[in-house]
């Protein structure tokens, strides 16, 4: 053996060139270069760019006065406000119709996807035509068929469909009663919040309960009778202090009560039913992924039917349901933002849209309003998360 | 004694069997099951006759103006007299046998995928990752080997959905792939930015990133430098497909046990061997269903495109109806689009599922 070759076995190191470790250093290095380089010309040519079209950099304009009305906002808002009040007005519409569209998306996306696997053929295929055909039809096209195709076609304020003369249909949206909170209404909802805050702590005791002695104490009665009768009680002894203002027809117009405009109509509709075909088919897998068996076991235990779906085949398929669920309510919150197709005022209609074209303030804009999605999605997908956690399979 | 001779058995009674019995256990089983049959039929005759009405028996079909639609019915006549701008935009008529031979290029290569015993699948298949982008570039743009160049701002309709879904796809899915094993590498530094890119572009609206193409991205390039419209868009969809397309494979990688790495490692292979050979062949088999899934919703996402001012099927309908030579052919429009897309994406869907039950080779033992 000659002296090389014993130096060669006596360090099992290999050369650095072949060192996994070593390389794997130089490669991020290379990496953080390469990337470093890349921001840094994006910065360099930003900087260039914005400075040779006369564009002011940072969030000043903020403060400026907006100048331009808007179609619908939740809190008190006109043309004399400024850009960062228009923010907080798409802010409110975008979270306003994500959230109604998650409830109905959810209850609907439920209903058909229980149809789906109903034993009665007839409906289980209406529940399939359902699905088929709205999960392959693009949103943006559905949002334009109910907006422009359906809702084009209700009557004139004057010939409005009407259900107990507090609903109305009609070509400029759907009239609601609006309630109305005279001296006192905040009683009423204090207590009801209290009510609320009691019957959860009364569920979380009555669960403990059970799991130490094996008894279960039946709560589910006295606590929807605390949460009903309280508030009730509350608002005869303040002498009835909310009322409802119904909307009237005056003229041409509705006066008074709650306007829901027709493109949060179309919006909400198209969203609701389009994420509830994709709900649709998660229940239906969640249910079939609970073996049979587990039905059968149950009911050889002696649990009642209904008592088999609510403690032994739900709690199991919204295992499988949940993660799913929650990409489905990410992607609504995000389509929402197909609303600035058809006008309805939303974050990026109003904020990436109008007052980018007013200040010409391209990537603050555009930075805060992917900022404000990211945000959203992080928490509720951080939430599902935390949610799937708890019912989630916990195995050794 | 003469040998017992049994029976021949009865068959089952009329009321289990046949068309009756099929109704009685599928429609009629118990009373909450007839009250859903009575519902079920109640919404389709409510729906199905008047749909039909309008849609076929009281349409009209024959003529080339609105003049023509006096049947009551759905306008027909509007998509006929159209047709050539929802498929071919503002293509110039006498080069539309350019973007027609580039249509049956595609059927050519796609339809041997569906036959079993078709022998050069493996070669079709490459021609359609490679070839038909560059033939597809050439044939479309033009300004070579003779062809008039077409500028993108004519390109327009279904042709332009197809441009942009297929390059969407062919581009989208290696750099998902990268992104996706970058994700679970073993550098610090390199998962950490492939993190950053992924969750960045899921965690918002398709919307925000073309506007961020369309307005942010001149702005990033040096002075002089200039894509056209339909790149910059392109590169926003490309972007945020291959986030999405990266978690899929994502999932595909997590599900491969480790002894596979293992036993590539055993057998003298490096990293790039071993996941070209092994691990990514049984990953992307496990997760066909959710890179079609993608591909679908790449799909109908873009239509998106009408937003930032692109001239896609959609975007054409919606300007023809406005069109005030023709009154209220909206409906036919929309569902003119609407089948378009239908097609596309139902028969993809339907594909994906033919080629999980071929491709169901493994876990037999």
């Amino acid at each position: 053996m000659t002296e090389r070759d014993e130096r060669r076995l006596a360090s099992s190191k290999p050369a650095p060139w072949n060192d996994p470790k070593t390389r794997a250093v130089v490669f991020q290095a290379l990496t953080v270069v390469v990337v470093g380089y890349v921001f840094y010309v994006i910065f360099q040519n930003t900087l260039y760019n914005m400075e040779r079209r006369g564009i002011s950099t940072g969030f000043g304009f903020l403060h400026n006065q907006a100048g331009f009305g808007v179609l619908m906002s939740l809190i008190p808002y006109n043309e004399t406000d400024t850009y960062g009040r228009t923010f907080f007005v798409g802010l409110l519409n975008t979270l306003l119709v994500s959230g109604l569209g998650i409830v109905f998306a959810t209850v609907v996306g439920f209903l058909v996807g229980v149809a789906r696997l109903s034993s009665n053929w007839l409906i289980a295929k209406v529940a399939m035509v359902y699905i088929e055909t709205l999960r392959n039809i693009p949103l943006l096209l559905q949002i334009f068929f109910w907006y422009y195709v359906v809702l084009q076609a209700l009557p004139s304020a004057r010939q409005s469909m009407s259900l107990g003369k507090s609903l109305f249909l009609n070509i400029r949206g759907l009239y609601l009663p609006a309630p109305v909170l005279n001296d006192g209404a905040g009683y009423i909802i204090f207590t009801a919040v209290v009510a609320v805050i009691a019957a959860v702590i009364i569920a979380i005791w009555a669960n403990r309960h059970q799991e130490k002695t094996g008894n279960r104490i039946k709560v589910l009665w006295l606590n929807l009778s605390l949460v009903v009768v309280a508030p009730t009680l509350v608002y005869f002894i303040m002498g009835r202090p909310v009322s409802l203002d119904y909307p009237t027809l005056q003229g041409f117009n509705f006066q008074g009560g709650m306007r829901m405009i027709p493109e949060l109509m179309a919006l909400l509709w198209a969203l609701s039913f389009y994420t509830a075909a994709f709900i649709a088919e998660i229940v239906r897998s969640g249910i079939l992924a609970v073996g049979h068996g587990q039905t059968e076991a149950a009911r050889s235990l002696g649990l009642r039917s209904g008592q088999t779906l609510r403690l032994i085949i739900i709690p199991q398929a919204l295992r499988v349901i949940v993660p799913p669920l929650t990409s489905q309510y990410l992607n609504l919150a995000k389509n929402s933002s197909l609303a600035t197709a058809i006008g309805y005022p939303d974050l990026v209609s109003v904020f990436m849209g109008t007052t980018l074209n007013q200040t010409g303030q391209a990537v603050e804009i555009v930075g805060m309003t992917m900022a404000v999605y990211l945000t959203i999605s992080l928490s509720i997908s951080g939430f599902m998360n935390w949610y799937n956690k708890r019912v989630a399979l916990v195995e050794r | 004694m003469p040998a017992f001779q049994p029976l021949p058995d009865m068959p089952p009674p009329i009321a289990s069997r046949g068309a009756i019995g099929w109704v009685r256990e599928n429609l009629l089983s118990s009373p909450l099951n007839v009250a859903l049959t009575l519902a079920a039929l109640y919404l389709i005759f409510s729906f199905v006759p008047p749909i039909v009405n309008w849609a076929i028996i009281n349409a009209n079909f024959a003529g080339n103006t609105q003049a023509a639609c006096t049947a009551g019915g759905a306008c027909w006549v509007f998509v006929k007299s159209r047709i050539t701008l929802f498929i071919y935009g503002f293509y110039p008529a006498d080069q539309y046998w350019r973007i027609n031979s580039i249509f049956l290029l595609m059927a050519l290569t796609f339809a041997p995928q569906f036959f079993n015993a078709f022998p050069y699948k493996k070669i079709f298949g490459i021609f359609a990752l490679i070839g038909i982008p560059v033939v597809g570039y050439v044939l479309i743009s033009g300004g070579m080997f003779g062809l008039q160049h077409i500028e993108t701002e004519k390109w327009g309709g279904l042709m332009l959905t197809l441009v942009l879904a297929y390059a969407g796809i062919i581009a989208a899915l290696p750099i998902g792939i990268v992104l996706a094993l970058g994700r679970r590498s073993e550098m610090p530094v390199i998962r950490s930015l492939c993190i950053g890119f992924i969750e960045l572009w899921r965690g918002v609206p398709l919307i925000t990133v073309l506007f961020m193409a369309s307005v942010m991205l001149p702005m990033f390039l040096p002075e002089g430098v200039n894509f056209n419209k339909l790149l910059r868009a392109l590169i926003g969809i490309i972007l945020f497909e291959s986030a999405y397309i990266a978690e899929v494979v994502r999932g595909g990688l997590q599900a491969i046990p480790k002894g596979q790495s293992e036993a590539a490692s055993a057998l003298g292979l490096n990293y790039w061997k071993s996941m070209g050979l092994i691990i990514l062949p049984q990953a992307l088999k496990l997760v066909i269903p959710g890179i079609v899934n993608t591909f679908i919703a790449l799909f109908k996402d873009t239509t998106l495109v009408l937003i930032i001012g692109l001239f896609d099927v959609l975007g054409a309908v919606q300007s023809a109806i406005t069109d005030p030579s023709w009154r209220s052919v909206s409906t036919e429009g929309y569902l003119f689009a609407a089948f378009c897309f239908w097609i596309f994406c139902f028969s993809m869907s339907r594909y994906s599922q033919a080629l999980e039950r071929k491709l169901y080779t493994g876990h037999k033992r």
